[in-house]
């Protein structure tokens, strides 16, 4: 039997089922075509909890306003000016619109959650978090009739000339062809394949954990890229944060982020620190930590704190390590005791007096070490103490295909025929370096939604 | 055993905390993250919060096969069973009927067996129709036990529950607002009125909801058809059969009604829904629980239809029968969770004071 389909979506993350919706609201009959069984359906979209939204006044759960300019000069701020301002300006305008979209598609919204009242007004959070998303919007396409297709891997598209003219899928039921009259791409990044990660950043990748899904492998991304597609983004980079170093291998998700770091010393393998742990209030400086324990032997930290400041942040997944001596604690990581008793009583003999505002930056800083501490410098002596190890924790990579306006990718000889991409998979498009929160599932939903509609338009 | 499931349960709440995506669908994620440390009592509560909605299982990134394996509506609901049955006084009865199906249908037999004997071994004395079988006496001495004793045995149950979640002193306002609460039943609205995840995996609706609504209206409307009857007997002097316009009558017609289709509906959306999303070990008990309380209604019902025909005197006892089963079940079956639900809303009620 061969199978003739109008649009075949590559993935099933957020973006694939905004481009699977659009394309059968217009009239195409869609296959998705996911990776993952059912219960891991989703990608990393199903690990989210809310998207990034203009709006010019009170929207939905979103308070106050959230104006353009702003929303790019955030932008700006995280990317370093690495951001294709024509295209990220395209997501931020068209973002406004897609809140009561996806409320129109089964998606529910809820206040900010507690303890992330500071994104109230730019993020909207999902009610039940990504996954909660994902299944409204699987509901959906059935109800729409479009077919999924589960534990089917996307090994190769067949492109002749400009044309795509199908995919050869790695399926249940073994190898199969499956033409199609358009592509949609929207299968994630490449972190999932640890040797490809290894061979751009180095071997020291092979410590990291990944956040997120294990199926987003970049078969699709190098298939195509191999095939002369045109690519965007740092092949070596990839967007980091500094997790729980207990976290799984994969798929851990946001329960292992710890939030410890500037009420902490942090110390390395050899219990030396090595950054300031106080230079910001953490919402701001999860991310380059990722890069500073990449960047330390064995590529793992340890984050110590006093009795007095467990409470001072959210609870993790796993509990503290904990001993009632400095010395005990160290040997429970297997680091050197005098080294750490060293480094404490060092840091401790350089705080200063002085009022300590765990919410506000304080300025409380440390005296003549290095490097300082900046803020909440406060003495390590309140037994028991309590440990986290933190590893580098890997959210997606920048590496992606490049699109323009329509969402079209581009191979070797100017624009394919019909052939879209979203989410992910061409992010690096809109920013090359630095993430802001909310910000993926913008740009999958607003380019998801594109591709559907160009898609569409062009089979029939 | 019991240590078991709330240590793991424990385990599946911390997980949460430090995730709280659930956050918006009902109160039990708001009352575990007051909480950082979640103590045996703690969990108790939040297990008898916990209606089971299963909003938060379908949105949980990290249900089975995941090695975070949360399944919290299936450990909070064998935490929440476990809790009565500890409880429960006598236990070993709690243990036997919640768990066993075929108990509760032995126990209903015998109750019908027991009234059928009565009946005709009453020599059928003054009254007209049901005191022609039974008399009126001979009703309330067997049923006056029936009912008070397993109150006793509730209000001891609750009080254990209430020592061990820490509960403090009563007040009205909290008892309102979860007496409010669960007649709207405020937690299976999946948090903005698209109702639960039950019977329909991921899908939302609000099916259970509307369908215990009509059974807890009907059971309540039935009750007071009782305790009308019993007024105007003791307080006018006026004794059954009554008229359609009497007052047990238009409580209780309806009651009935509604109490056939909430628990028919209850029913079936159980063999539509995923037992392992509940407690798989009391299964068999809650639906013939549920089946119990629905003959309630539906010989009832029959009762009344059945009025001045020959079936009467047979039709009484099998009513009676299946009432006095659900009286003495009370204390040690799903229908204690009526209790154990109160008192949990009104705790939490106190708590978010
Ligand atoms: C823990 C965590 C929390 C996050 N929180 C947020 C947040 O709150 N807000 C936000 O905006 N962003 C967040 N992000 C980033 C966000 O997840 C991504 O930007 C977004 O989900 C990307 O959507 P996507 O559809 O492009 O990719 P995905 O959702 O990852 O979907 C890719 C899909 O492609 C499938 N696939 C891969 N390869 C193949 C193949 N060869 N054949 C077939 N299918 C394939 C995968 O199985 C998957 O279903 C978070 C990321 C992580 C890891
Ligand atoms: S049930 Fe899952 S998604 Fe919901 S709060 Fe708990 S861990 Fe998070
Ligand atoms: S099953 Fe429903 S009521 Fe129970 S904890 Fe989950 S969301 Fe709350």
């Amino acid at each position: 039997m061969t199978e003739d389909w109008d649009v075949i979506v590559i993935g099933g993350g957020n973006a694939a089922l905004c481009a699977a919706i659009e394309a059968a609201e217009s009239g195409a009959r869609v296959l998705i075509l996911e990776s993952a069984p059912k219960v891991y359906r989703g990608g990393n979209s199903r690990h989210t909890r809310n998207f990034r939204c203009m709006h010019d006044g009170p929207l939905s759960v979103l308070t106050d306003s959230y104006g353009e300019d702003e929303y790019f000069d955030d932008l700006l701020r995280v990317t370093k000016g690495e951001t294709d301002e024509t295209l990220a300006r395209l997501v931020i305008r068209s973002s406004e619109d897609c809140l009561p979209w996806m409320e129109a598609h089964g998606v529910r919204f809820q206040p900010s959650l507690s303890g992330t009242l500071s994104l109230g007004r730019t993020n909207a959070f999902f009610l039940g978090g990504g996954k909660a998303l994902v299944n409204a919007y699987y509901a959906t396409a059935e109800d729409l009739g479009i077919a999924v297709r589960y534990d089917t891997e996307v090994t190769h598209v067949t492109i002749e000339g400009d044309r795509f003219t199908g995919v050869r899928v790695r399926g249940p039921d073994g190898v199969a062809d499956i033409a199609g009259r358009a592509a949609v791409i929207a299968a994630g990044g490449f972190q999932g394949d640890i040797d490809w990660l290894a061979d751009a950043w180095g071997p020291a990748a092979r410590n990291f954990l990944i956040r997120g899904t294990p199926y987003n492998r970049g078969v699709v991304l190098r298939d195509m890229l191999d095939q002369g597609a045109i690519s965007v983004g740092d092949p070596t980079q990839c967007h980091a944060v500094a997790i729980d170093g207990r976290a799984s291998k994969f798929d851990g998700g946001i329960v292992t982020r710890l939030d410890c770091v500037p009420f902490s010393v942090v110390v390395n393998k050899d219990g030396q620190r090595f950054y300031d742990e106080g230079e910001d209030v953490w919402p701001k400086r999860y991310a380059i930590w990722g890069r500073l324990v990449a960047a330390q032997p064995g590529q793992v930290a340890y984050a110590i704190i006093d009795s007095r400041s467990l409470d001072l942040f959210m609870p993790s997944v796993f509990p503290p390590e904990n001993a009632d001596t400095l010395e005990g604690l160290a040997t429970k990581f297997g680091l050197p005791p005098e080294a750490v008793r060293d480094t404490i009583d060092r840091f401790n003999a350089a705080c200063r007096d002085g009022p300590f505002h765990p919410t506000d930056l304080d300025g409380l800083t440390t005296q003549g070490i290095a490097p300082a501490k900046t803020n909440w410098a406060r003495p390590i002596t309140e037994p028991p103490f309590y440990g986290y190890s933190l590893r580098t924790g890997v959210t997606f990579t920048y590496l992606g295909l490049k699109v323009d306006k329509s969402a079209r990718v581009s191979g070797p000889k100017g624009r394919y025929d019909n052939i879209w991409a979203a989410g992910e998979t061409m992010a690096g498009s809109i920013l090359g370096q630095g993430y802001l929160a909310g910000f993926g599932m913008t740009i999958g939903t607003v380019f998801g939604r594109i591709a559907g509609q160009e898609a569409a338009a062009h089979v029939r | 055993m019991f240590d078991e499931t709330i240590a793991e349960a424990r385990r599946q709440v911390e997980i949460c905390n430090a995730c709280r995506y659930c956050e918006g669908y009902c109160d039990v994620f708001p009352a575990l993250m007051r909480l950082r440390d979640h103590d045996d009592g703690d969990i108790v509560q939040l297990a008898n919060l916990c209606h089971n909605c299963r909003g938060c299982y379908y949105a949980c990134q990290y249900v089975p096969p995941h090695e975070f394996a949360i399944n919290l509506p299936a450990v909070l609901a064998e935490v929440r069973v476990e809790s009565w049955e500890r409880h429960a006084w006598p236990r070993r009865f709690a243990r036997l009927f919640q768990r066993n199906g075929v108990a509760v249908a032995g126990l209903l037999i015998v109750a019908i067996a027991l009234l059928l004997l009565m009946a005709q071994a009453v020599p059928s004395a003054s009254g007209e129709d049901f005191y022609a079988v039974l008399s009126h006496g001979t009703m309330v001495a067997l049923f006056l036990p029936a009912f008070v004793l397993p109150l006793v045995s509730v209000a001891v149950s609750l009080r254990r529950y209430w020592a061990e979640i820490g509960g403090g002193p009563l007040r009205p306002t909290d008892v309102l607002r979860a007496a409010s609460d669960s007649m709207r039943l405020r937690n299976l609205s999946g948090g903005q009125g698209q109702g639960c995840n039950f019977e329909a995996e991921d899908r939302f609706s609000n099916r259970r909801r509307r369908f215990h609504q009509a059974m807890l209206w009907g059971f309540l409307l039935c009750f007071a058809s009782t305790a009308s009857g019993t007024v105007l007997h003791y307080g006018f002097g006026l004794e059954a059969p009554y008229g359609f316009w009497s007052l047990p009558k238009l409580l209780g017609v309806p009651g009935g009604v509604l109490l056939v289709i909430g628990c028919s509906g209850l029913a079936w959306l159980k063999t539509q829904a995923d037992a392992s999303l509940g407690a798989v070990f009391a299964w068999g008990g809650e639906m013939a629980f549920v089946l119990l309380l629905g003959l309630t209604g539906l010989t009832g019902l029959a009762l009344y239809a059945s009025a001045s025909t020959t079936a009467l005197p047979v039709l009484l006892a099998i009513h009676l029968g299946t009432v006095l089963a659900f009286f003495l079940l009370l204390p040690f079956s799903k229908m204690t969770h009526a209790f154990y639900r109160l008192a949990a809303l009104t705790a939490d009620a106190s708590a978010r004071r």
